[in-house]
């Protein structure tokens, strides 16, 4: 059952991982327009000013 | 750019009599400093809807001069521009001329919603925490065993920890509350659950025990986040939509000093004996008495009446009027804290309706749930004790008990229903301001609605057109042109050339009407004593009518216009759907007997009043209400303000003054009165999925409450039962969105055979 030791934590660390993710996301303004970043993928690629 | 035309399906239609472009001062008052002379300012845009509306958008804002950047927000219909210098960029009229009405909106774009972002938190940091303690539970229910389970177990416990004191704290700190004050939420047993169940396992787990509860107490806690973060998105979007819909009240208003300097004063600084100038199109700030000027006030919004006023100097005017066609200086009486609008809000509040006593679905379950389950808990207790004298096991099984009954379908079972009924509504353009609004909107028997700017547009519309020489009437659409008179735009919809000579010179009179010279002759349109001023020496009885509008040609009545006040879409379907739908439909109106009297009878309202002050609407509403009746107001003047206070449940259309939107239960933003029945509707069906959820809990509650009581609950056996009655109460809510099939292809035949309701219904 040693295996348990490493185990355990590198699920976790990634589970942490998924969760830091997502917090990131949310403050840094990922989920503020989601139908605005839906509509804004079909516009022609022009470089932003 | 088709697609974004005002009118494409998403619009609000709103009036453009009631919005006029926000001054260039009142964009910089409601604009906020980013540091360093850059400002930015928040504007809302409600009719951008598409890729190509946020390319225009942004493209043409960013070539204007000084202006850094503009960002489209599509989800809150918002833009918001960065810009440097003194004075602001002509932003409002780029986007006028790209056909998107912009509006003002608060500067409080920085204030981020903590509440929300404070439960999105909860719900990943539970959601983390559940997932990875269901795994390790998984193992141990699986066989692990020994040194093992005992390992997995304290994992479990270190897991659980951030999980209860941050996600749970929601719930922690909501308990307490509602215990100081001596009342029972559905938190109390959340929370007395939730932490007996996590010292329980821990005692458990120092003491090398079989059965932990970490799983059910941070699981529930995460399904519990879900169905409270749901039903707040629902709440915050329908007060962003409302918020960002054109402001009514005046922001500022120009102030002469003594010495001939003009300021722009915010309202709130005005006060009494200082001189005003209101332009054409401005709402008068504050109660005052003019000194200067002659015009027409539009006086829909405060009193109800449909046909605008002529005022002079010495007159005294209302907070919230529309100056209609001359400027006019006004000498402040009252400063904005007692002026009309105050006075509204303070009858208002005093007219404390259904919604104060209210108390929700869920908290009336809750204050009979959580006593019985608490009893049933130590009376199981009690129960062990006497039987075997373990009190281990006995507190064991009455651990269990509440960890079972734990409200968590209860929890879900009304928040995820009202949440699809608020998207469904959302859909069809009505916004809900909070879950109890559909809970109460449900019950109702009675309708009430005001006439001026609800039932109908408040908008005139002339209904003589084709009995006029087009000639004529092509020659009244080029004055009328000239002039805000919501006569002169009714006219003026009817532009076209027909042979018409050209207009040299136009002056608008207020109170009178306009006078125009073309090269042989002058013209007015305008009042009949005014504009006919031979008119005793021929022509009237020649041209027919008795309309008070008319247009002369040196002085010789040509053609005399009638009007009446444009009925709102579907005004009649509405109130016919109301009645089939038992609910008995009244008229409230602050106008003449005569004016309602034609509404009722072309809609098919049986019972009207008119000519009501704004406190004897609400008091009528009280009179229904001590009657036993539960009243549903509809209304959307400041004078239908304090009624929409005293009623059950309120609905107000977009169009509505500001306060009158803010206290309303619903706001519509499609022209179409039919929002009204249909809000009806889903409400109806909401209650009823409503009832069937808590049913639901409940009936799982009587079979799993006797397993635990017997002591045959396990971990397992409670995390399955916790699961499957949430996702049950899930399934049944959104059942819901399933009956829009059905309805769908019901509504379009209904178009199909509605095409004509204006004749139908005249």
């Amino acid at each position: 059952m040693t295996i348990l030791v490493y185990l355990m934590p590198v699920a976790l660390f990634l589970g942490a991982l998924g969760l830091t993710g997502f917090l990131w996301a949310l403050k840094s303004g990922q989920y503020e327009d989601l139908d605005g970043a839906a509509e804004r993928i079909l516009r022609d690629d022009k470089p932003e000013r | 750019m088709s697609c974004c035309a005002p009118s494409a399906e998403l619009a609000l239609d709103l009036t453009s009599t009631t919005s006029v472009l926000p001054f260039s001062q009142e964009i910089r008052l409601a604009s906020r400093s980013l540091g360093d002379n850059l400002w930015q300012t928040d504007l809302s845009v409600p009719t951008v809807h598409c890729a190509a509306c946020i390319q225009a958008i942004e493209t043409a804002l960013g070539r204007l001069d000084r202006v850094e950047g503009a960002r489209v927000n599509l989800s809150t219909k918002r833009v918001a521009i960065r810009w440097r210098g003194d004075s602001v960029p002509p932003f409002v009229a780029a986007l006028g001329r790209l056909g998107f009405q912009a509006h003002l909106f608060e500067a409080d774009a920085d204030k981020k919603d903590k509440t929300l972002a404070e439960l999105i938190r909860a719900v990943a940091v539970a959601g983390f925490a559940a997932g990875n303690i269901m795994l390790l539970s998984v193992s141990v229910w699986s066989g692990a065993e020994g040194a093992t389970r005992d390992l997995f177990h304290w994992v479990s416990a270190l897991i659980a920890i951030p999980a209860l004191t941050f996600a749970g704290g929601i719930f922690f700190r909501s308990a307490w509350n509602a215990l100081r004050h001596g009342r029972m939420n559905m938190d109390v047993p959340i929370a007395v659950g939730v932490s007996l169940a996590y010292a329980m396992s821990l005692y458990e787990t120092i003491n090398h025990g079989d059965h932990a509860y970490f799983d059910a107490s941070v699981s529930l806690l995460f399904f519990l986040l879900i169905g409270r973060t749901l039903d707040h998105v629902m709440r915050e979007r329908a007060r962003t939509a409302v918020k960002g819909l054109s402001q009514l009240a005046a922001r500022g208003a120009i102030v002469l000093r003594g010495d001939g300097a003009r300021d722009y004063l915010p309202v709130g600084e005005i006060e009494p004996g200082m001189h005003l100038l209101v332009a054409a199109g401005e709402r008068v700030p504050v109660d005052g008495r003019i000194i200067r000027g002659a015009s027409d006030l539009d006086c829909s919004l405060v009193s109800g009446e449909s046909t605008p006023k002529t005022v002079t100097s010495g007159q005294q005017v209302q907070a919230g009027t529309l100056n209609l066609t001359g400027p006019l200086t006004i000498e402040a009486t009252a400063a904005a804290k007692d002026s009309f609008l105050a006075e509204m809000v303070r009858l208002m509040e005093a007219a404390e309706g259904g919604r104060a006593h209210y108390r929700r679905i869920a908290d009336r379950v809750s204050a009979l749930y959580a006593p019985v389950v608490h009893l049933t808990a130590f009376v199981t207790f009690l129960g062990w004790m006497a039987v075997t004298g373990d009190w281990h096991r006995a507190v064991t099984i009455a651990i269990a008990v509440l960890i079972i009954t734990c409200p968590c379908a209860l929890g879900l079972a009304v928040p995820i229903v009202q949440v699809v009924a608020a998207r469904r509504l959302f859909e069809a353009g009505v916004m809900v301001k909070d879950g109890s609004a559909i809970e109460r909107l449900a019950a109702i028997d009675i309708a009430v609605f005001d006439k001026t700017g609800t039932l109908t547009l408040g908008q005139p519309r002339l209904v003589n057109a084709s009995s006029i020489d087009p000639a004529m009437l092509a020659m009244a659409a080029d004055m009328a042109a000239h002039s805000r008179h919501p006569f002169s735009k009714a006219i003026a919809a009817f532009a076209g050339f027909a042979g018409q000579p050209k207009l040299e010179a136009v002056s608008e009179h207020p109170g009178l009407g306009i006078e125009a010279t073309t090269a042989d002759s002058t013209w007015r349109l305008g009042r009949r004593g005014w504009a006919g001023w031979k008119a005793r020496t021929g022509g009237e009885g020649k041209y027919g009518g008795y309309g008070g509008t008319v247009l002369s040609k040196n002085g010789r009545i040509v053609a005399s216009f009638k009007f009446e006040d444009a009925r709102r879409a579907d005004a009649k379907a509405a109130v016919g759907q109301l009645k089939d739908a038992g609910v008995s439909v009244e008229m409230l109106s602050g106008d003449t007997p005569d004016a309602c009297g034609d509404v009722a009878r072309i809609l098919g309202i049986d019972r009207f009043v008119s000519a009501l002050l704004p406190s004897e609407k609400a008091e009528r509403i009280e009179v229904l209400t001590k009657a036993g009746h539960k009243v549903l107001m509809v209304g959307d003047g400041l004078n239908d303000t304090p009624a929409l206070g005293a009623a059950h449940v309120s609905i107000a259309p977009a169009t509505a003054a500001d306060i009158g939107r803010n206290a309303a239960d619903f706001v519509f933003l499609r022209e179409s009165l039919s929002a009204v029945p249909l809000a009806l509707d889903v409400s109806r069906k909401a209650g009823r999925l409503i009832r069937q959820n808590i049913a639901i809990a409940i009936i799982y509650n009587a079979v799993a409450v006797p397993i635990a009581i017997f002591g045959n609950v396990t971990p397992l056996i409670a995390a399955v039962a916790m699961s499957a009655s949430s996702l049950l109460v899930i399934g049944n809510g959104l059942r819901l969105q399933g009956f829009r099939l059905a309805e769908l292809t019901r509504a379009s035949s209904a178009t199909h055979s509605g095409i004509h309701p204006s004749a139908r219904s005249s």
